[in-house]
């Protein structure tokens, strides 16, 4: 799906990656891609869209997914979608999945600290070293090259959703054109896949994500809008310096 | 132009898993005049796996006293090899040189031209800031990205 992922393990520095439990974790996420990518005809994802292919018959983590997908489109009101343009496809929720899977592999092989970056959505484990939190810098969609601002924190995760995000416009469901009410917003979290989730939907509401966001427990957000500004929600601040 | 980019950084085929191990013990000395520095886990250029880099120190003395380089790995893409270095000092990149990247059409010129310029300043941001990740990058191009991570590996 085009996504560039990289491992940071302080713990496993030097040490081979073509073997163990960070091959593991790369093979977990080439399974995911050839399982779930809606550019490959003959995923699961594609052959069932086209119906050529039953839940029973799939991987049953498909059946997994699109139960956390039903979930986070009815608490976001139907901005999340599985269906974004006519065509089904549960990337939204599919690519902080993965990656918070990943991160569970490294935890299970035996790492108390690591971060996962799958193409800017972060899932970090403990903190960078003892007593130390992760730091993550969030891309100003506006000023390329720029940080609009800096997260820390520890077990935590970091999705991002805006115009400076590669692949397809994010659609709004409700009127069927490119969510255009805000540059990026960031959602930060306990679990990546539903900040990733969370932030697509978030993205497609525009303004209307701010009070959304204050509502979900467990989740703080910051956005950039259009005209440069930002805001974020209330308990925010909790994650900066 | 940044939709073809943004097309461009889509298209690399795949789930490209990146593997980055930085080593959080500081182990690139400051180069003495006209020395190279030492790296103290590195590999010798004939032997280079996806961790290696190559210290390329100061060499025939045209980087001031106490910078060195670090050269990542070429990174051959779908578009061409793309390799960048790094330039240390103190064990922090105050620069970033691309020393390939793809030119095979004026397409390849125009993006690099753009697209490198902005990859470059995101790195120095990331290098003042502190910080380990950076969420909402708006390019992540696999090439770029591939060799830094290379110099990165044995740096910081």
């Amino acid at each position: 799906m085009g996504t560039v992922v990289s491992f940071d393990v302080p713990a496993w520095a030097g040490q081979d990656p073509e073997t163990g439990a960070l091959a593991g974790a790369v093979r977990w996420l080439h399974w995911v891609d050839a399982t779930f990518s809606p550019y490959r005809d003959d995923s699961d994802v594609s052959r069932f869209g086209r119906g050529s292919l039953a839940l029973a018959e799939s991987a049953p983590e498909l059946a997994e997914v699109l139960a956390a997908c039903a979930d986070v489109s009815t608490v976001s009101g139907g901005y999340f979608t599985t269906t974004p343009g006519g065509r089904f496809d549960p990337s939204g929720y599919v690519k902080g999945w993965a990656i918070e899977r990943a991160a569970a592999l490294l935890t299970a092989a035996g790492s108390a600290r690591h971060t996962v970056n799958g193409g800017g959505d972060v899932q970090c484990v403990g903190g960078r070293g003892p007593g130390r939190q992760w730091r993550v810098g969030i891309a100003h969609p506006l000023r390329p090259g720029s940080l609009a601002t800096v997260v820390s924190g520890r077990d935590f995760a970091v999705a991002t959703s805006g115009i400076a995000e590669r692949g397809p416009h994010i659609i709004d469901p409700h009127t069927g054109q490119p969510a255009e009410g805000l540059a990026s917003i960031t959602v930060v979290g306990a679990s990546l896949a539903a900040a990733d989730a969370y932030a697509t939907a978030a993205f497609a509401m525009g303004p209307a994500a701010r009070d959304w966001v204050e509502s979900l427990s467990g989740h703080e957000a910051f956005a950039v809008t259009p005209d440069g500004a930002a805001w974020q929600t209330s308990g925010f601040k909790a994650f900066l310096g | 132009m940044r939709r073809a980019i943004l097309a461009i950084t889509g298209t690399i085929a795949g789930l490209a898993a990146l593997l980055s191990f930085k080593s959080h013990v500081p182990s690139i000395p400051t180069s003495t005049a006209g020395g190279t520095s030492g790296v103290s886990s590195s590999s010798p250029a004939s032997e280079a796996g996806p961790g290696a880099v190559v210290p390329t120190g100061n060499q025939a003395g045209t980087l001031p006293v106490g910078e060195s380089t670090l050269t990542g790995q070429v990174a051959n893409t779908v578009y061409g090899p793309v390799q960048i270095q790094l330039i240390m000092r103190d064990s922090k990149i105050i620069n970033v040189s691309i020393l390939q990247m793809p030119d095979g059409t004026i397409h390849d010129i125009q993006i690099g031209q753009f697209a490198f310029p902005v990859l470059i300043k995101e790195t120095k941001a990331a290098q003042s800031a502190k910080i380990d990740a950076v969420s909402g990058a708006s390019y992540t191009s696999a090439g770029y990205i591939q060799s830094l991570q290379s110099a990165l590996d044995h740096g910081l």
